[in-house]
């Protein structure tokens, strides 16, 4: 029980150093603007932006109901902002050892009388808490003030086609589709957490875990036959796989598939994290 | 005193690629020293440091606290210790108060009333909500000071405490250290290049130079077989010179530095000397008897030949 209780003490320190930090609030506040911003924005324009989405095929529809409502807003704002939030997410993930080396506060906490695999994963432990609230925090802003703003009914999907959930089916789905997405978040805070422990300044992991995702984005959104046998091995292409909750019916095979294989890179990342910082030589 | 040796390093070493920063380098620190550890910069105190405290892995030897061995049983070794290691660096949008809570959770749990207990050992109460961004450097170290006193640890390791102080600041550590010793009985590892500051407070030393041991010992004994001298201030330079030359009696060596000579000599043949320079028609400045260990310190650490 000891163990514990030390592991959560380091936790509720580590907590307090994240948490207490500018830095983490500047992904809350980029979200705080640019959900209402939009929402608000879209509101005004009516449903105009869900004519042009369905330009060409309306005419083939009888379409009934306010459709132009929270859930469709809200699953937009999901897919657009789907870029940025890990560059959001590596800006504090990146920081939680590399910061450590920056501000020189390794020398600090590392000739304490606690294992350096505790410190470890207390931080991992506080990057995940943090995956978590902030894809929370955007899932109840984006997906509640659309509500608020534009109503509900029943949800219209416009991806390769149209497809139409009845409103008792959605909310569910957006709750799975937030749980995936702190899932593929993890990963994406995991290789930016890999990054902070060989490097001494935040900066290095948040551009390295952005190169990371763009470099593997190419590969696998690029038609190459080159790179069709290694598309469905590289996580970026299992990390949308949120966007499959919006799918009638759900591809759970699918989704199983692509939770494992954010989870092995998860995994593999942190194991070589973990490596990495407790054999590291603090020379900061 | 008490020897029980509570840290001692076994031909500790570390290499970073091609350049041995510190080579077998074998110290025993005993209960209740004041153990100063010497070097120029660059010397290895920093990296020795870091390797007792375990922020560096040696490339070979080991280092045993407590009669722990700090690889295999790093927790239990570093129970008892408190340290800073160069300059003190802190979460500087947090206050005092939440940096040592910080730390006191990685020492095993702190209660409030301790924290405030080392604030006001170090003069810092009054700051204690502050940010610690707010701090001058002075404050800083004293800050450093409070959180190697935390856990209220047996041995305190300090590297260079004093580095960036003012001369009030370097005092304030040293009678800080001198009540450690005395009235709290703690055993302090300090290191420094500042030499007079050790002379003054420590009473076992080891002195190490391009990362190897030099000496090592009882400061008094050190500071005896390093030899005492006179330093001899006048003009003209030739008629110094030639008095010391003819006086082999009671010089036994000489050198010119800075425009001074360096006479070795027993101190109780000064009025002698300082006749014979008279008679001779210098003009003496000044005879300084020196035994500092400062001079030990360079005398060990130049290259220099004497004559």
């Amino acid at each position: 029980m000891k163990p514990v209780l030390e592991f959560f003490r380091i936790v509720r320190g580590e907590m307090v150093k994240t948490f207490l930090k500018k830095r983490t609030y500047i992904g809350f506040l980029i979200i705080l603007l640019i959900v209402p911003l939009v929402e608000v924005a879209l509101k005004l324009e009516g449903g105009r932006f869900l004519r042009m989405s369905m330009r060409g095929i309306a005419q083939d529809f009888i379409l009934l109901g306010n459709l132009f409502n929270g859930w469709f807003v809200g699953h937009q704002i999901m897919n657009s902002l789907w870029v940025q939030i890990p560059v959001l997410i590596s800006f504090v993930a990146g920081d939680q050892l590399a910061g450590e080396a920056t501000s020189g506060t390794y020398r600090l906490i590392l000739i304490r009388p606690v294992s350096r695999t505790k410190i470890f994963f207390a931080k991992y432990f506080t990057t995940v808490l943090y995956v978590a609230i902030f894809v929370s925090f955007l899932g109840v802003l984006s997906v509640g003030l659309a509500l608020l703003l534009l109503g509900r009914g029943d949800m219209i999907i416009l991806q390769q086609g149209i497809l139409v959930l009845q409103e008792s089916d959605v909310a569910w789905r957006f709750v799975m589709a937030y749980i995936l997405a702190a899932w593929s978040m993890t990963t994406v805070a995991s290789i930016a957490f890999l990054m902070s422990s060989f490097v001494e300044n935040a900066i290095g992991p948040i551009v390295g875990t952005m190169g990371v995702i763009i470099v593997l984005t190419v590969i696998t959104v690029i038609p190459v036959e080159t790179f069709s046998g290694i598309r469905e091995y590289l996580f970026t292409y299992h990390m949308v796989v949120w966007q499959k909750m919006f799918m009638d019916p759900v591809p759970w095979d699918d989704i199983g598939i692509s939770v494992l294989n954010l989870g092995g890179y998860t995994s593999a990342t942190v194991a070589a994290a973990w490596l990495i910082f407790v054999r590291k030589d603090i020379l900061s | 005193m008490n020897s029980e040796v509570i840290l001692s390093t076994r031909n500790l070493g570390k290499k970073y690629k091609d350049r041995w920063a510190v080579r077998n380098l074998n110290l025993e620190v005993h209960r209740g020293d004041i153990f100063g550890f010497l070097g120029p910069n660059g010397a290895g105190k920093s990296t020795t440091i870091r390797m007792v405290l375990s922020l560096v892995r040696p490339t070979e030897g080991g280092v045993e606290l407590f009669s722990h061995n700090l690889k295999t049983h790093r927790a239990r070794a570093l129970r008892s210790v408190g340290g800073i290691v160069e300059k003190p660096d802190f979460y500087l949008y947090l206050s005092a108060v939440r940096n040592l809570e910080l730390v006191g959770a990685l020492s095993g749990g702190v209660d409030k009333k301790r924290i405030l207990e080392v604030l006001d050992l170090v003069g810092l109460t009054g700051r204690a909500a502050d940010k610690v961004k707010t701090y001058s450097h002075g404050m800083k170290q004293r800050l450093g000071i409070a959180q190697a006193l935390l856990s209220d640890p047996e041995l305190i390791v300090l590297d260079e405490p004093t580095n960036g102080l003012d001369p009030q600041g370097m005092k304030e550590v040293r009678e800080l250290v001198l009540h450690l010793s005395r009235d709290q009985k703690k055993t302090v590892f300090l290191s420094s290049h500042l030499l007079n500051e050790i002379e003054l407070v420590a009473n076992r030393m080891a002195v190490i130079n391009k990362g190897e041991l030099v000496v090592q010992g009882d400061v008094n004994k050190l500071l005896d077989e390093g030899g005492r001298y006179v330093l001899v201030k006048g003009g003209p330079k030739s008629k110094i010179q030639a008095v010391l030359k003819k006086n082999r009696k009671i010089v036994t060596g000489f050198h010119e530095r800075n425009g001074s000579f360096e006479v070795k000599m027993d101190f109780k043949d000064v009025p002698g000397l300082n006749k014979a320079l008279v008679k001779a028609g210098v003009n003496v400045a000044a005879l300084v008897p020196r035994r500092s260990l400062e001079d030990f310190f360079l005398s060990i650490t130049e290259t220099e030949s004497r004559v």
